[in-house]
């Protein structure tokens, strides 16, 4: 599909509060919300913002692990609970590890497109402070390719494959320049995160995040090459919004002005088995970036800002490069400018990303499309950044494994 | 015989409490690291522990499952590498149930004594009574191997007086581990002229071990640790009968308790680590000490009273503090104990802040210890810190300018009655074994 054959569009988003450390309200001995209330509350705060649920064609929803980290299964058919006008009603869940929310869009697009559906009730959600971290790893290894990969593999497993990357980098481009960039971004990170009341690091109060974000790696407890401070966070959330065509948009009487019509999306799939090509580069997110682009007929130039997959620090330099921000090898100085700072020339993760505002893994991809579309219509309140006519577009780009699946979604205001 | 043998077979003496139990569990994981080591194949490993009560010992497999599982869940990075060979555990909580099993593997529970028959090394932490010790070591004496070694976890009672009474023919030291034992970094090495100069390396090697820190202490009834504890304690229970002479026994503990807390940077007021410790257990080691040091201030006539009243103080098992000195609430003291009434008075928010009036505010320059102990400037900052309390004239100042002296004084008495080879050890164990962030023999105090 070189070209999106009609017009679609994404309106009333919807995120709830990612829940985790650094939330006043977290607490892990305290018994919290399950995967079914998070569902709800997202679905429900969607359906709030339209007319009835009735208008409502499909769902789908997008989860990684609920069935490890809730003992949870079949969640399409929790897509009912939210409200009874939704039984019988088609419902679809999609899975791509931490792209599983990137390939909810991409499956609530396509049904659009081939016109199975007006109406699309588009959901991402995980849960995944029911255990400690070093389970929690485990889960997430599911990411990989167990059979090959896992026995040999580190404890923190995802976190020592971006590990690996950051090592490779450093002594590609020098250890210092490159930890710089990281601290950097994980600055960024923390300082939109206190923007947005819903992240999960928006009570964070240190001064000084840089060096914090430098902390030197203990590989006794943790990875070689990187900190606690350049992970994502471990988070419960779900988030939720409306993915429809111009008719199913006249239905719900949504004006124009509230909703954003996709222009491009890319989603490729790289091999689970074989190892990256190149540990510098996201090679498969640079081709779902370019097809994005691509369909979109725009390129970097034209953003106002983006979406990035920051699982790790290194992921979201590795990122502004796939994304073609910068060429190889310059992301660390980019980002240590303060480019991709509210105020810089391309703003990036403007409520936090996922070491900032959370990272719910399989709901992350539909969070970054809420953001998107509070951002392009206007109404990103205090993390709001200026979208000028002539760079009206915002990207996002959610990621699954280490770079095997990748869904770029570019999109403006519609008129 | 070397460590890696005499490590073959174990036994714990008094293993249901709470040293006992912690003691356990470090000798536990290090003979389950060692079973997966491949360089010991061939070895096999016992751990006996041992406990005349049969209900503390019911408690202990549960205790170290779940503490194996603590150690297995924050050491997962090492212990892939360690379980690397075995195809069948994969992920990470495969990997920490095998290293709980392993834990669990070579522990034996016992009643009796007898269980130590074919033990090398023997740990002893029974209740701290010089008779009954000496009983028992009377019996491990026929019961053991001529090779045995024995490792008393005594904090107060001498290990000479153990030795010839048991007649161990100097196979006896005293090992003295900090609670809790698998936290705490300090062990008080305690020889005598008579102690085997193979165990006496074989302890050091042990200590290097498990991650100890040890520090020599000579063998005068309390060591260092308590030596300077017990007077310590007993100077802010002076303290407080001065005071309760002009104002009511609960302010003047309240008062004791912020001053050696606060004002002089510690971790917990004094009267909390006396509660902590046990009224009982600190009974128990002055009655200990008394006969065998010639220091007459060494007994109070309060903590008698109040241990015959039933304020005792101590832990449940479950970790959380029993009420003594003061009552607790899960963020720590919330009242004190009124004598006169039997009964507890809950602190009030008016009430507390009358005393800390009269106290008066610490120096501008104060910090909580929780900051300085993370600072690495701390000896600097406590150097301004302490010459600004003594600039200041408030009850509150004067009262730790007092005990900052009285601190220094027993200190450095420890060191001349020959209880500590130097300055440096008796810092060591109060920095150590303490948690302070500064020795008791210091420049901070002033004439």
């Amino acid at each position: 599909m070189k070209k999106m054959r009609k017009n679609v569009y994404l309106c009333c988003g919807y995120n709830t509060v990612s829940l985790g450390t650094g939330r006043p309200e977290f607490h892990p001995k305290k018994p919290r919300p399950g995967i079914e209330h998070y569902v709800q509350e997202a679905g429900r705060k969607v359906l709030a913002q339209i007319p009835s649920a009735d208008l409502v064609d499909e769902c789908v929803i997008g989860n990684f692990m609920a069935a490890r980290f809730c003992r949870q299964g079949h969640l399409a058919g929790l897509m009912a609970s939210i409200d009874p006008a939704l039984l019988y009603k088609p419902s679809t869940r999609t899975e791509g590890a931490c792209c599983s929310g990137g390939l909810a869009l991409y499956t609530a697009i396509k049904s659009i497109l081939a016109e199975t559906a007006d109406v699309v009730l588009t959901l991402g959600v995980e849960v995944q402070n029911s255990m400690k971290a070093i389970y929690g790893a485990d889960v997430l290894a599911g990411a990989g390719w167990y059979a090959g990969d896992r026995k040999k593999g580190h404890a923190y497993f995802f976190p020592n494959q971006f590990s690996i990357r950051s090592g490779v980098c450093y002594e590609k481009y020098g250890y210092d320049k490159v930890r710089r960039g990281m601290a950097h971004w994980f600055a960024n990170a923390i300082t939109n995160a206190r923007r947005c009341p819903t992240a999960q690091e928006h009570h964070n109060k240190v001064e000084d995040l840089v060096e914090l974000g430098m902390t030197p790696p203990n590989p006794k407890v943790f990875c070689e090459h990187i900190s606690v401070f350049d992970c994502s966070k471990v988070s419960d959330a779900g988030s939720g919004l409306i993915t429809c065509s111009e008719e199913g948009l006249k239905k719900l009487g949504i004006p124009k002005e509230q909703a954003v019509l996709v222009e491009g999306v890319g989603q490729t799939e790289a091999d689970l088995c074989a190892p990256p090509p190149d540990q510098t580069a996201l090679t498969n997110m640079a081709k779902s970036v370019a097809a994005a682009y691509e369909m979109a007929g725009v390129g970097p130039q034209d953003l106002a800002f983006g979406e990035v997959h920051d699982c790790f620090s290194i992921n979201g330099l590795l990122a502004c490069e796939a994304m073609q921000l910068v060429k190889q090898g310059e992301a660390a100085d980019f980002v240590a400018e303060g480019n991709v700072r509210h105020d810089g020339t391309i703003p990036l993760n403007t409520s936090g990303g996922l070491i900032g505002w959370g990272h719910p893994t399989g709901g992350t991809g539909v969070r970054q499309a809420v953001d998107m579309v509070l951002q392009l219509t206007g109404k990103a309140g205090t993390f709001q950044v200026e979208v000028k006519p002539e760079r009206p577009h915002g990207l996002l780009i959610n990621m699954g494994g280490n770079d095997i699946t990748v869904t770029t979604l570019i999109a403006r205001r519609a008129e | 015989m070397d460590l890696a043998t005499s490590l073959e077979n174990v036994t714990v003496l008094g293993a249901g409490g709470k040293m006992g139990s912690g003691i356990a569990l470090l000798l536990a994981v290090e003979m389950a690291k060692r079973r997966l080591d491949p360089a010991n194949r061939g070895r096999g490993y016992r751990l006996h522990l041992v406990d005349t009560s049969a209900e503390a010992l019911d408690g202990i497999p549960g205790y170290l499952r779940a503490q194996a599982r603590k150690i297995g869940e924050k050491t997962t990075v090492a212990l892939r590498e360690l379980y690397a060979e075995r195809e069948d555990l994969v992920e990470n909580g495969e990997i920490i149930q095998a290293f709980v099993d392993e834990v669990l593997d070579g522990v034996r529970l016992a009643t009796d004594a007898a269980a130590a028959k074919d033990s090398k090394l023997v740990f002893e932490a029974i209740i701290e009574n010089p008779e009954i010790k000496v009983k028992v070591y009377r019996d491990l004496k026929k019961i053991c191997g001529e090779e045995a070694f024995f490792l008393t976890n005594t904090s107060s009672v001498p290990i000479r007086l153990i030795d010839e009474e048991a007649g161990l023919d100097g196979r006896i030291i005293g090992y003295h581990f900090y609670n809790p034992p698998p936290v705490q970094k300090l062990v008080e090495l305690i020889t005598t002229p008579a102690t085997k100069p193979g165990l006496v390396a074989l302890s050091e090697e042990l200590g290097k071990v498990l991650r100890k820190k040890l520090i020599p202490a000579n063998d005068i009834a309390g060591f260092i640790g308590n030596g300077h504890f017990m007077r310590d304690g007993l100077h802010a229970i002076a303290e407080v009968e001065k005071l309760a002479k002009d104002r009511p026994f609960t302010e003047a503990v309240y008062m004791m308790d912020k001053v050696s807390r606060d004002f002089l940077v510690r971790p917990m007021g004094i009267f909390q680590l006396i509660d902590y410790v046990g009224l009982d257990v600190f009974k128990a080691i002055l009655s200990v000490m008394k006969p065998n040091v010639p220091d007459p201030s060494l007994h109070s006539e309060l903590v008698d009273k109040l241990v015959a009243a039933g304020v005792k103080g101590g832990q449940y098992p479950s970790g959380a503090q029993k009420d003594g000195f003061l009552k607790y609430g899960k963020k720590g003291p919330e009242g004190v104990y009124d004598p006169e009434k039997g009964d507890y008075l809950a602190y009030d928010p008016a009430w507390c802040a009358r005393l800390d009036e009269t106290l008066g505010a610490p120096p501008a320059s104060w910090q909580p210890w929780k900051k300085l102990a993370r600072n690495k400037q701390a000896g600097e900052l406590l150097a301004t810190y302490f010459a600004d309390l003594h600039a200041l004239v408030t009850p509150g100042a004067k009262l730790a300018a007092a005990y900052l002296k009285r601190s220094k004084e027993i200190g450095e008495k420890l060191v001349a009655d020959g209880v500590a080879n130097t300055t440096e050890d008796v810092n060591g164990v109060l920095q150590n074994g303490f948690y302070h962030i500064y020795g008791p023999i210091n420049d901070y105090v002033q004439a």
